[in-house]
C-alpha cells in the first residue's frame, strides 16, 4: 500500500510540464528501485556475513574456498544483461525525444551571459520569459553568443547546451500550464546561479493573444508582471518577422547576386525550397540543409560544396552578427 | 658513491638509514619518496578538505553566506582542482604505490630510483605553479577548464594549467617507472598470477597513466596556445569549436577517473581476505577486471557530453560502453562480498573501511547507471546529483580505501600501531558524516538543482542545509583521524612485523622496513591469499 502510493508520486516531485517528462520519469523509478534492490542484496549480504563469520564466534573452521565460476559468470551475465536492458530503454526513450515533432512552433534561444534571449517566429523577442502553447509541438533552435551555457527545465526534465557557433535542439510539447523555472546548468561564470528564466505555459488562445499582440489575458499579465516585469519593454509589436528581417540582411549583403529565391540557378544554389533537403556534394556525401549547414556554409562556406557548384562563396564570418544569422535562416525557411 | 655502498649492507631501518633533511631530500628510496609522497598529498587534501567545507558553510543559506559569488566560484574550482590533480591522482599510486608496489614483489626498489624522485620534484613544481596561482588570484573556470569560458576569462587560467600540464609528466614518469618494475624486479619464481592484486591494480593505472597523460599535456598546451596566441582551436568566433575542448579533456579525463579508483580497488582487495582470513574469492576474475576496468575506460569519455551537441550514433555508442563498464565493477562487489563467506571476520579499522567501501561504492556505481541512461542524463545532468554520484565513487571509494590502507599499512611504514578505539570512533563520523552530507545532494539534484550555483532557489534550502551538517561531521572524523595518525608516530605502541597476520610479502620484513627492504631475496607464496582452514579464534 504504502509502495504504492511512494510509485505513484514517483520518486521525482516535481511537474510533468512536457508530455516526454512520464517516459523519462518511468525509466528514473525503475533504475531506482532496481538499484534499491540491488543495494539492499549487497548490504544484506555484507550484514548476515558479518554477523555469522565474526571472529567472536568461535569453535568452527573457515573454509578454503578460491573462487566459483558458476557464481561469477552469475554476476558477470545478470548485470550485464540488466544494464543493456537500461541502456536500451534509456536509447529508445533519448531517440524519442530527438525525433523532430510535426509542423513545430520554432524559437531560437540565445544564451548570453546571464540571460536568456528568446526570439519568435514573428519577430517577437523576450527577456527570460519564454511563452510556450499548451499541447502545441515546440521546436527550440538553441546557440550562445559568448561561452557554453545549457538549457535546462527541471519540470519539463529537459536539458540542452548552448554552444557557440553551433545550433543545438529540443523539441517537446508543453502540458501544464503556469511557470516553470529555467536554469543555466553550464558553469558561465559570475552570474552562472542567476542565469534564471521562466518557461510560461499559456492555453492556446492565450498564447495566439500574445504572439499577436503582445498582450496577455488580464489574469495572467498581472501574475508575470509581478514576478518579472522585464519582458514587457520588450513585447511590443515587433516591425517584422523573423523572416522578413532575414530578406532584409539577404537583400543588404547581396547575397541574390549568386543565389535565386525562385528556384533558378545562378553561381550558386536558389535557396527556393532548399530548407530540409538533403543535398549530394562534390565529395560523394550527402548533407541535410539544416540550421547548422546554413550557419556553416556563411561561416565556412568551402567545407561542404554542393555538386555541380563552383568553390566561390566568400565566408562571412565577423560579418553577420547571431542575430542576424537566426534572421537569414528564418527567411530561408520561409522559400516554400 | 661510498656512502651508498655503505647502506647496501645497513640493517638499519629506512627511518634510520640516513639522518638530516638532506638525505631526504636527495633520497632515492622508494620508501622515502613514498613517504615524501604521502605528506605532500595528505597537506593537499587538507586544504582542499577545508574549501569544502567553506563552500558547505556558503551553501547554509541561498544566498550570500559568507562570501561573493566570484569568491565562491574560485573556492569550488580550486576544490576541485586540487582534489583531482595534487591529492586524488598521486595519492593511493604514488604514495602507498611507491612504498608497497617493491615490497609487494619482493624487490629492493622500482626499477628506476632516480627517475622517481625526478617524478616527485615535477610533481611539487608543478604543485608549486597551481599554489602560485592561487595566491596571484585564483582561476574560476571549474576544474574541468572548458572553452570557450577558459580562454575568456581574466584569472589565472595559464599558471593553473601550466601546473596541471607539469604535473602530467610527474604521472607519466610514476607509470613508466612501475610498470618496468613490475615487469624486470619481481622476486625470483613469482609470476604474474603470484602476484597481490593491490599490484595488478597499480599495473592496471599506470597503463592509464602512461597511455593517456599525454593527451591531457597536449589538450593543456592547446588551451595555453588559444590564450596566448589566439590560434582558433577551441574558439567558436575564430573558427574553432569548443566541444572539441571536451573530447580532448575528457579523453584524459575519464581514464583518469580511474587511476583515482582502480587503485583503490586494489586496497580493498587486500583488506577483505586479510581480515576474514580466507582467500580472495575469484582472484584471476578479480585482476583480470582490473584490466579490463582500464581498457574501457579508454573508450567512454563521450558520456560527459550527452547534451553538449555531440552527434545521436555518439551518445548510442557512448552510453553502451559506459554500461559495460559496469559488469567487470560488479564482478568486483561480488567477489569481496563472497570472500567474507565462512571467514574470521575482525572489524578492525582498515576493514571497516573496507567494508564502507563496498557499500558506498556500490552507491556510486548505481547512480552510474542513471546517468549511463540517456534519456535520464538529460535531466539529471549537471545536478547535484551528478555531484553527489562522482563523491560516492570518489570520496565514498578513493579517499575510504586511501585511509583504510593507511591504517593496514601505517604499522608497517613507521612502525607504531594507531590506536584501534578512538580510530573507529573516528571512522563512524567520516561514514555516517559522508552520508549525511551527500544523500540529500541525489534528491536534490534529481529534482533539477544544477551544480556550481552560488545562489540557490529556496526550495532546495533544506537539502543544502542537511548536507551542510554531514560536512561538520565528515570533518571532525577526518581531524581525529588525521590527529591519532600522527600521535601514533610517535606515541603508538611498537608494532610487530606482521601485526594482522597478512600473506603478501611486504609483512615478512621489518617494520619499519630497511633500506633494502628484505634480509635475504624473499621467496614468493604460491598464492598471496593463501589463508588455510583454521579454528576461528585461534589465530590472531
Amino acid at each position: 500500500m504504502l509502495f504504492q502510493k511512494a510509485y505513484a508520486a514517483g520518486t521525482i516531485a516535481l511537474p510533468q510540464a512536457a508530455k516526454v517528462a512520464a517516459k523519462i520519469d518511468l525509466l528514473h523509478d525503475a533504475v531506482f528501485w532496481l538499484s534499491v534492490v540491488l543495494l539492499a542484496l549487497v548490504t544484506a549480504m555484507l550484514v548476515v556475513f558479518i554477523w555469522n563469520y565474526h571472529r567472536s564466534k568461535t569453535g568452527r573452521m573457515t573454509e578454503y574456498i578460491l573462487g566459483s565460476h558458476f557464481f561469477e559468470a552469475l554476476w558477470t551475465v545478470i548485470p550485464l544483461i540488466l544494464f543493456l536492458g537500461i541502456f536500451l530503454w534509456g536509447y529508445i526513450d533519448y531517440l524519442h525525444l530527438r525525433t523532430p515533432l510535426e509542423d513545430p512552433l520554432e524559437i531560437n534561444v540565445v544564451g548570453r551571459q546571464w540571460m536568456w534571449n528568446f526570439e519568435y517566429t514573428n519577430g517577437r523577442k523576450t527577456l527570460n520569459e519564454l511563452f510556450l502553447p499548451k499541447g502545441r509541438a515546440v521546436k527550440l533552435i538553441i546557440t550562445s553568443e559568448d561561452v557554453i551555457h545549457s538549457f535546462f527545465v527541471p519540470n519539463f526534465r529537459l536539458k540542452q547546451d548552448s554552444v557557440p557557433g553551433m545550433y543545438t535542439y529540443l523539441f517537446f510539447e508543453p502540458t501544464v500550464t503556469g511557470e516553470h523555472p529555467i536554469y543555466c546548468a553550464e558553469f558561465c561564470g559570475t552570474g552562472h546561479s542567476d542565469m534564471l528564466g521562466k518557461a510560461i505555459i499559456l492555453e492556446k488562445e492565450d498564447f495566439n493573444q500574445w504572439f499577436q499582440t503582445g498582450n496577455l489575458p488580464g489574469s495572467i499579465k498581472k501574475l508575470t508582471q509581478a514576478v518579472s516585469p522585464v519582458s514587457t519593454a520588450e513585447a511590443s509589436l515587433p516591425k517584422k518577422s523573423l523572416a522578413e528581417q532575414g530578406k532584409g540582411v539577404f537583400d543588404s549583403k547581396g547575397c541574390f547576386a549568386c543565389h535565386s529565391v525562385d528556384g533558378t540557378a545562378k553561381i550558386g544554389p536558389t535557396l527556393l525550397k532548399s530548407f530540409g533537403r538533403n543535398e549530394a556534394l562534390q565529395d560523394g556525401k550527402t548533407v541535410t540543409v539544416d540550421e547548422n549547414y546554413i550557419r556553416e556554409s556563411l561561416m565556412d562556406p568551402q567545407a561542404k560544396i554542393l555538386k555541380g557548384f563552383p568553390p566561390s562563396m566568400p565566408t562571412f564570418r565577423g560579418l553577420l552578427t547571431d542575430d542576424e544569422v537566426n534572421a537569414l535562416i528564418a527567411f530561408i525557411k520561409s522559400l516554400k | 658513491m661510498s656512502e651508498a655502498h655503505a647502506a647496501t649492507h645497513s640493517n638499519l631501518s629506512y627511518l634510520e638509514d640516513g639522518k638530516g633533511i638532506w638525505s631526504w631530500i636527495a633520497t632515492v628510496d622508494h620508501k622515502r619518496i613514498g613517504v615524501m609522497y604521502l605528506f605532500t598529498t595528505l597537506f593537499f587534501f587538507a586544504i582542499a578538505g577545508i574549501l569544502a567545507v567553506v563552500l558547505r558553510l556558503e551553501h547554509l543559506t541561498p544566498t550570500r553566506t559568507l562570501m561573493g559569488s566570484e569568491t565562491y566560484n574560485k573556492v569550488f574550482t580550486l576544490h576541485g582542482a586540487l582534489m583531482v590533480f595534487t591529492f586524488i591522482i598521486p595519492s593511493i599510486p604514488a604514495a602507498l604505490g611507491n612504498f608497497f608496489l617493491p615490497l609487494m614483489i619482493g624487490a629492493k626498489d622500482v626499477a628506476f630510483p632516480r627517475l622517481n624522485l625526478a617524478s616527485y620534484y615535477i610533481f611539487v613544481i608543478g604543485a608549486a605553479l597551481a599554489v602560485l596561482a592561487i595566491v596571484l588570484g585564483g582561476v574560476e573556470t571549474g576544474w574541468t577548464f572548458y572553452t570557450p569560458y577558459s580562454i575568456r576569462t581574466s584569472t589565472q587560467v595559464v599558471l593553473t594549467v601550466l601546473g596541471v600540464f607539469i604535473m602530467g609528466f610527474s604521472s607519466i614518469f610514476t607509470g613508466l617507472n612501475f610498470i618496468a618494475t613490475i615487469h624486470k624486479l619481481r622476486a625470483p619464481g613469482m609470476t604474474f598470477h603470484q602476484m597481490p592484486i593491490f599490484v595488478w591494480a597499480t599495473y592496471a593505472t599506470s597503463i592509464i597513466q602512461v597511455v593517456a597523460t599525454p593527451v591531457l599535456g597536449i589538450t593543456l598546451f592547446l588551451l595555453l596556445m588559444e590564450r596566448a596566441l589566439g590560434i582558433g582551436i577551441f574558439d567558436a568566433k575564430l573558427g574553432g569549436d569548443p566541444v572539441l575542448f571536451q573530447h580532448f579533456f575528457w579523453f584524459y579525463s575519464h581514464p583518469a577517473v580511474y587511476i583515482m579508483i582502480v587503485p583503490g580497488m586494489g586496497i580493498i582487495s587486500e583488506l577483505i581476505p586479510t581480515f576474514s582470513r580466507k582467500p580472495l574469492f575469484g582472484y584471476r576474475a578479480v585482476a583480470y577486471s582490473s584490466l579490463a576496468i582500464a581498457l574501457i575506460s579508454f573508450i567512454v569519455w563521450g558520456h560527459h557530453m550527452f547534451i553538449s551537441g555531440q552527434s545521436d550514433l555518439a551518445n548510442l555508442l557512448f552510453s553502451v560502453l559506459t554500461m559495460l563498464v559496469g559488469v567487470p565493477t560488479a564482478i568486483k562487489i561480488f567477489n569481496w562480498s563472497a570472500t567474507l563467506y565462512k571467514g574470521s571476520i575482525k572489524l578492525d579499522v582498515p576493514m571497516l573501511y573496507a567494508l564502507s567501501f563496498i557499500f558506498l561504492f556500490t552507491i556510486g556505481g548505481l547512480t552510474g547507471l542513471f546517468l549511463a541512461a540517456l534519456s535520464v542524463d538529460v535531466h539529471l545532468h549537471d545536478t547535484y546529483f551528478v555531484v553527489a554520484h562522482f563523491h560516492y565513487v570518489m570520496m565514498g571509494g578513493t579517499v575510504m580505501a586511501m585511509l583504510g590502507g593507511l591504517h593496514y599499512w601505517w604499522p608497517k611504514m613507521f612502525g607504531r600501531m594507531y590506536s584501534e578505539g578512538p580510530s573507529r570512533v573516528a571512522w563512524f563520523f567520516v561514514f555516517v558524516g559522508f552520508n549525511v552530507l551527500f544523500l540529500p545532494q541525489f534528491y536534490i539534484g534529481s529534482h533539477g538543482m544544477p551544480r556550481r550555483y552560488y545562489n540557490y532557489p529556496a526550495e532546495f534550502t533544506l537539502g543544502h542545509q542537511i548536507s551542510t551538517v554531514g560536512s561538520w561531521l565528515t570533518f571532525i572524523g577526518f581531524l581525529m583521524h588525521f590527529i591519532l595518525l600522527f600521535h601514533a608516530l610517535r606515541k603508538g605502541k611498537k608494532a610487530e612485523k606482521n601485526p594482522w597476520g597478512g600473506k603478501t610479502l611486504e609483512w615478512i620484513t621489518d617494520s619499519p622496513p630497511i633500506t633494502h627492504n628484505f634480509h635475504q631475496t624473499p621467496v614468493p607464496p604460491a598464492f598471496p591469499y593463501d589463508y588455510k582452514p583454521e579454528q576461528v579464534g585461534s589465530a590472531i
